[in-house]
């Protein structure tokens, strides 16, 4: 199908954006366009006002700073898996990235974008999870921060409110030498993943874990942390036992089910990609001399 | 509604033309420039039959608009070659036997021309994940991938 009639916008200044923003009712931000173009041609959605907000370069770009990572809501997967520097501080991105779309919905998609959408299988807003991510938004009151614990507020549903703005994502990188490990199920290349997760650990000199984070994805309505697991890793060496244990806190959660899909099959998935990702973030991690 | 006037780059042309903000940019080639090369098949960006280059990049343009393409470059599977001259991965495409329908081919040839030209030595394994955005139906995809590679080769040693 088509999509419907709407009244366009193109701001080019940040601050034309926001007036805009403040001022009209019914209006969808337009990033990427790679869920909301087919959600307006499906007439899925029907808003008054669409704003295209690919016109203010100032959303775009990765900046690091020390061991502060800030990346622009509008910056587009292609970049982002393109980007050395990025691959660099935090390996997880390229990993995901690859997994994320297809090339001519890389050349397109932003992480912002993605992130507000929030797909429950998405591998960005997964990462962001994964990596305590804060999301800086504007608003109309001004500037404001949240966690990623409280960005995700269910299925499809972020804290941005209508008249705010996602302008960035900013993490701190882990240190040089974590072990990072990425893992999803999908049925066919670059679909939506059944499951996927994420791991990073690190580690101290007697090679005991010393951190450790985990994102399971796609199974819950929202990216979920396996926190207990977390903690009970820490001071312990990874072996088959651990990871069994791990493995089973994702075995537990609280898995959706459709039509293609048991909740039980997507339980046994997210055991298995668990498993896998936090063997490899296991199997990456140097050991500090 | 309020149209709108565009100037934009199509196949080394520049065009200005009044459009719709709802038109995306295949309807927009296909409509108003008559390019009915670029293929609509399921309008939500799973199928890739739609696959156009812009601004260097393999883009699906039923997932633009084409007032976002104001101050383009874009290049359709017109581009490439012509009926009595085909480009060489078209000629590839004919000789691998990697279409029969045809309806996927232009989505597939504009994917292919735009990752070979950043990667000129690729393997099958890279092919198929490149083409993993292209659906094809009816012909599979070895003579497809088949053709990819012959052009490549062919590209790196050229006759």
């Amino acid at each position: 199908m088509k999509a419907p009639d709407f009244s366009y916008h193109d701001p080019r200044t940040l601050a034309d954006l926001m007036s805009l923003l403040a001022r009209l009712d019914d209006a969808k931000l337009l990033a990427g366009g790679q869920s909301l173009m087919a959600m307006l041609n499906l007439r899925l959605l029907a808003p008054e006002h669409v704003i295209d907000i690919n016109r203010i370069p100032e959303l775009a770009g990765i900046r690091v700073d020390g061991d502060t990572v800030e990346i622009g809501a509008m910056t587009r997967q292609a970049d982002l898996l393109a980007s050395d520097v990025l691959a660099q501080v935090a390996p997880i991105f390229r990993k995901a990235l690859a997994h994320v779309g297809h090339v001519q919905t890389r050349s397109r998609g932003t992480i912002g974008g993605s992130c507000c959408h929030l797909d429950p299988a998405a591998e960005q807003p997964a990462l962001c999870a994964l990596l305590d991510a804060e999301f800086e938004i504007i608003g109309p009151d001004g500037a404001r921060t949240v966690a990623a614990a409280d960005w995700f507020q269910g299925y499809l549903q972020s804290a941005l409110d209508e008249r705010e703005l996602l302008r960035a994502i900013r993490f701190r990188s882990w240190p040089q030498g974590h072990g990072a490990g990425f893992e999803e199920y999908a049925r066919r290349r670059g679909d939506f993943a059944i499951a996927g997760a994420a791991a990073l650990l690190d580690s101290a000199p007697d090679r005991s874990i010393s951190r450790a984070a985990i994102v399971v994805f796609g199974v819950e309505p929202s990216p979920v942390r396996l926190a207990k697991a977390e903690q009970a890793l820490v001071g312990t060496q990874l072996d088959r036992a651990t990871i069994e244990l791990v493995m089973e806190e994702a075995r537990a959660l609280d898995a959706m089910s459709d039509a293609h899909v048991s909740a039980d099959y997507r339980l046994h998935l997210a055991g298995v990609v668990t498993g896998r990702a936090l063997s490899e973030a296991g199997s990456l991690v140097e050991v500090a001399p | 509604m309020t149209a709108r006037n565009i100037t934009l780059q199509v196949n080394g042309r520049t065009v200005e033309a009044q459009v719709e903000p709802r038109t995306n940019l295949a309807d927009f080639l296909r409509a108003a420039l008559r390019l009915t090369g670029t293929h609509v098949g399921c309008e939500h960006g799973v199928c890739g039959a739609c696959t156009v280059i812009v601004d260097g990049r393999a883009t699906r343009s039923c997932l633009m608009l084409a007032v976002q393409a104001d101050g383009a470059e874009v290049e359709t599977v017109e581009s490439l070659g012509r009926a009595d001259a085909l480009s060489p991965l078209q000629q590839a495409f004919s000789d691998c036997h990697a279409l029969q329908c045809g309806f996927c081919t232009p989505g597939m040839l504009m994917t292919l021309e735009s990752y070979l030209r950043d990667h000129p030595a690729p393997t099958r394994d890279e092919i198929r994940d490149v083409l993993s955005g292209n659906i094809c139906r009816c012909t599979g995809y070895q003579g497809i991938v088949d053709a990819a590679m012959q052009t490549a080769a062919s590209r790196r040693s050229p006759r």
